[in-house]
């Protein structure tokens, strides 16, 4: 079911799923991955890591390790004397402590798994055996293994200067009279919830092949990073270079998620391993260290209370959130990513008149974190769905009436928590959802559950995803390196071809088709005569790569923008040749430009280009040769909400406490899709990490801090067999800033997944007395629930 | 550095001489020995099936096989499925229409876990192929358009 779309389109392209230009080499086993790369005189690195969580490093001999046949060299930190990654938010020192991260540890390890020295080798195998021979001596610390046991009195220092293991800490919005409100509503309800630590898990792991070219005077470094763009710059910081002698290029990627877009420690040390050496080093990360080592996410804990008054509509939140954010600050975002979201926008899509929060971000002694797709979101989300539950069973209304009573309506809503959301479809996605599982029979399978002897539960989630987040809004966050713009450049040659650069980084999102059908409607150019050029610092501006579900509306707009300025070009120079005013010509959607008036006298891009380059004498006054435009776009305000409601039908296995999904129904509102079955993609497979973190995947550490999930084996990430099919209805609520009414679509599906899926199980066990807050869901939980709730029946 | 071990493979009908060591890997030989990077590592455990090869026919996982135990088998990999001019196979033509891949990096893998599945079984159901899809890990689709891309190619099969 489709709404009738509301948005003009002038072209064919945007709006039409087009078959992807990344396809074919994918399929054929042509693409280039990092790994795939192999260089003259490649060295192959692996890193010495800590095996303690938390100790001081007394020595560590690497004698051994360059005795081992094939290896070529091995660095401590002291060897190759780098710089530090460094994060910084603009804010006091009450409210955020500014760590560094050493490239390698330094004079302590504050995490199993923190690479303490790089082996270099003639071969990845000589490399692991080389790292075997390390020998390091630590004097022990006791260890900081829980959120709980960071912020506890007297707890260890993961850093000495941060007391209490405390990073960040704020404390916003605190409406006036909110405990005045709390005391006198009729329905107080509360919800504490800890969610468990994931891994993003890209199916390809992290890696790099960095070499110096002496003809090019630069270090090359070919990472699968989000971020090309910092990582040169951190890069150049580190090692004391020019950023022009650094330049950064991306391979294809394996995912990403948001583990690849904070810049990290091992492709630092490799490059520099590789100045130092003079010589091409690969590192490719392997799955144990990817799912020890790398950055991770999720790991918070919520206490937060909402007053309702009688008729269930919501009176104010109280929030405390702690988010547990490993040994480190990640680059650009700092370890306030996730408290400073959840704080920032957990009102969500409820018309929340008092507000109060406090976000903290504290360090303990397992890996650091980084933005995860949906970062906090996710959490927040699931926390306020089951609140809005919690409440409509206190007071008697149904789960989804209540929110119908709560829901932002009227567009745009500037919200207590002073963000400004533009339209959405908040409402009839919550409608239509409801309506689907109706119609579909969902309620009457639920309704006979119960006579059947099966436990059957529907939940919902509703949702906003702000994507589009501009320099304001991260400035906001008082980031000291600020993300938010885009620049594009657009570059046609001579047979009329063009290639346009963009700032962000795709890294499974399509952008070589996406991007390509928004310059095709804005040129009216068949895309196979666009080329898009990503991943390069050398041929792209300054950008600040893919992340925040930012890509197609910022990125986008900016591809769209410097598109329409060639066009002008085009058009002023046909309008010279064909002696019209530049007004009488337009665009023929053909790759030409005609007159409006008389479509026959027409010339065609490369007849124009011909012009521009081989015949410049010919060109218009004013009008040097060539043909490159370059635009940039910034939103200026708090950018565009997409939204979705998820419902979800499930049942539970009395004899295992196991979830199944029986439906799984998203309906969902990203304004303008550019690619209908890229959108349907991004939703499926962030749907697919949601339910993995509800109710399969989870990294867990022992009381020392050693992790218990180091392989696939442990760390349980769900296969075809546990996730269901989904069906997708869409609404469509055109953004009025992008530059195609496009909204960000990158996120949705793993924010609202976890709270759409809690909701079902505890409305599976609505007649046990048990509730549950905590994600994964525990099986053991549910099945002693409902096998409590068996033996009080027969009793 | 262990001794070296002459070993003779036959990928994709090609023949390959290759002195190496004895603890290398399928995979390793296959990608960094031979130069056919189609084949991706994952995992090296043998869970993420991104490395799914066919050996004799049969989907294997190349990060634990060693080369030298592979001598006398006919080794296909995602390279073979192509025509030499590049034209897509059927099942590959599937993949792309139900977009059964985003990042592509799993792909290769389950493209072999589908030719070797529906070689042995070209009537399997959808929930057979289900079964199967699952076998391997994708991070990016949420399997729903692997399995209806695979099942796609069986029916197209089968309607001749």
């Amino acid at each position: 079911m489709t709404r009738e779309p509301r948005f003009d389109r002038t072209g064919r392209w945007v709006g039409a799923s087009v078959p992807r230009r990344e396809d074919p080499r994918l399929l054929a086993g042509r693409g280039r991955f990092v790994d795939d790369i192999a260089l003259p005189r490649m060295l192959h690195a692996q890193f010495v890591r800590s095996t303690i969580a938390h100790g001081r490093i007394v020595a560590v001999d690497l004698g051994e390790v360059r005795a081992v046949p094939g290896v070529v060299a091995a660095f401590t930190a002291a060897d190759l004397a780098l710089g530090d990654i460094t994060a910084l938010l603009d804010r006091p020192p009450h409210e955020f402590v500014p760590t560094a991260m050493p490239v390698l540890a330094l004079e302590k390890v504050r995490y199993v798994g923190e690479p303490v020295a790089i082996v270099v080798a003639t071969d990845p195998y000589a490399a692991e055996d080389g790292v075997e021979a390390a020998v390091v001596e630590y004097e022990d610390l006791d260890p900081v293994v829980t959120d709980t046991a960071a912020l506890a009195d007297g707890a260890p220092l993961v850093h000495a200067e941060a007391p209490r293991n405390t990073l960040v800490d704020v404390s916003l919005f605190a409406t006036e009279g909110i405990d005045d409100v709390f005391a006198q509503a009729p329905c107080v309800v509360r919800v504490r919830t800890k969610t468990g630590r994931q891994n993003a898990l890209p199916l390809e792991t992290r890696g790099v092949v960095a070499a110096w070219d002496d003809r090019d005077e630069q270090l090359h470094v070919q990472t699968n990073t989000q971020v090309p763009h910092q990582v040169r710059t951190v890069l150049a910081g580190c090692v004391g270079l020019h950023e022009k002698q650094v330049r950064v290029t991306v391979p294809d990627m394996g995912g990403g998620f948001g583990q690849k877009c904070v810049v990290g420690r091992e492709e630092i040390a490799t490059a520099a391993a590789a100045l130092r050496l003079r010589r091409p080093v690969k590192w490719i990360e392997d799955r144990r260290d990817a799912l020890t080592a790398a950055f991770l996410a999720r790991e918070q804990r919520y206490d937060v209370r909402a007053a309702f008054d009688a008729e269930g509509r919501i009176l104010g939140l109280d929030a405390d959130v702690v988010c547990d954010m490993g040994a480190y600050s990640c680059y650009p975002f700092t370890a306030g990513i996730e408290p400073l979201m959840a704080s920032a926008e957990m009102p969500s899509v409820y018309q929340v008149p008092a507000y109060r929060v406090r976000g903290r971000a504290v360090t303990t002694n397992k890996a650091p974190t980084a933005p995860y797709r949906g970062v906090s979101r996710p959490q927040y989300v699931m926390v306020v769905e089951r609140l809005m539950e919690r409440a409509a069973r206190e007071l008697g209304i149904d789960p989804v009436e209540i929110r119908r009573r709560n829901l932002i309506t009227v567009f745009p809503y500037t919200g207590v928590n002073r963000i400004t959301y533009d339209p959405g479809s908040y409402r009839e996605s919550l409608d239509l959802c409801e309506q689907v599982l109706h119609d579909e029979g969902w309620y009457d399978v639920r309704a006979r559950a119960v006579r059947e002897g099966r436990v059957i539960g529907i939940g919902y989630s509703c949702f906003s995803e702000r994507t589009g987040y501009g320099s304001g809004a991260f400035a906001q966050r008082k980031m000291q390196v600020v993300p938010g713009f885009d620049i594009s450049e657009i570059r046609m040659d001579v047979s009329g071809t063009v290639s346009v650069t963009t700032g962000t980084m795709s890294h499974g999102q399509s952008h070589e088709t996406t991007m390509a059908q928004i310059v095709a409607d804005r040129l009216g150019l068949d895309i196979a005569r666009i080329k898009i050029v990503q991943g390069d610092t050398d041929r792209i501006t300054y950008g600040w790569g893919s992340f925040a579900s930012r890509s197609i509306t910022i990125g986008g707009s900016a591809v769209a923008a410097a598109s329409g300025k060639l066009g002008e070009q085009l058009r002023e120079i046909a309008a010279h040749l064909l002696d019209a005013d530049v007004d009488a010509t337009e665009l023929d959607g053909d790759g030409g430009v005609r007159l409006r008036d008389d479509p026959a006298r027409r010339l065609s891009f490369a007849e124009l280009a011909d012009v521009a380059y081989l015949r410049a004498h010919l060109l218009p006054k004013g009008i040097g040769p060539g043909l490159t435009a370059s635009a940039s776009f910034d939103v200026a305000g708090d950018g565009t909400f997409s939204n979705a409601t998820h419902g979800v039908v499930v049942e539970l296995d009395p004899g295992t406490g196991g979830v199944q999904i029986l439906r799984y129904v998203c309906v969902e509102d990203c304004g303008v899709a550019i690619h209908p079955q890229v959108v349907e993609g991004q939703c499926r497979g962030g749907i697919a990490q949601g339910i993995a973190g509800a109710l399969f995947e989870q990294v867990t550490y022992d009381d020392a801090g050693q992790p218990l999930a180091p392989s696939l084996m442990e760390y349980k990430v769900p296969t075809a067999a546990e996730i269901p099919d989904v069906a997708i209805h869409h609404l469509e609520t055109p953004c009025a800033f992008t530059a195609n009414g496009a909204k960000g679509a990158g996120e949705g599906g793993t924010i609202g997944a976890p709270a759409a899926v809690l909701n079902a199980v505890n409305d599976a066990l609505r007649d046990t007395g048990v509730e549950l807050d905590d994600t994964p869901i525990a099986r053991e939980t549910v099945h002693r629930a409902l096998e409590s709730a068996l033996e009080n029946a027969h009793v | 550095m262990s001794e070296i071990q002459l070993v003779e493979l036959t990928v994709n009908g090609e023949r390959h001489d290759l002195a190496i060591e004895p603890r290398r890997t399928l995979v390793d030989v296959l990608r960094h020995d031979i130069g056919l990077t189609g084949t991706h590592v994952g995992c090296e455990h043998g869970i993420c099936g991104a490395c799914t090869v066919l050996v004799d026919g049969a989907p294997v996982r190349a990060c634990l096989v060693f080369a030298a135990q592979v001598e006398d088998a006919d080794i296909r990999t995602v390279e073979s499925l192509a025509e030499p001019d590049g034209t897509l196979s059927d099942l590959q033509r599937e993949f792309s229409a139900h977009h059964g891949l985003q990042c592509g990096f799993c792909t290769p893998g389950f493209l072999m876990l589908a030719e070797g599945f529906l070689a042995e079984r070209p009537d399997a159901t959808k929930e057979e192929i289900r079964e199967v899809v699952a076998s391997n890990l994708c991070r990016c689709t949420g399997y729903q358009t692997i399995v209806e891309a695979v099942d796609a190619c069986a029916a197209r099969r089968r309607s001749g």
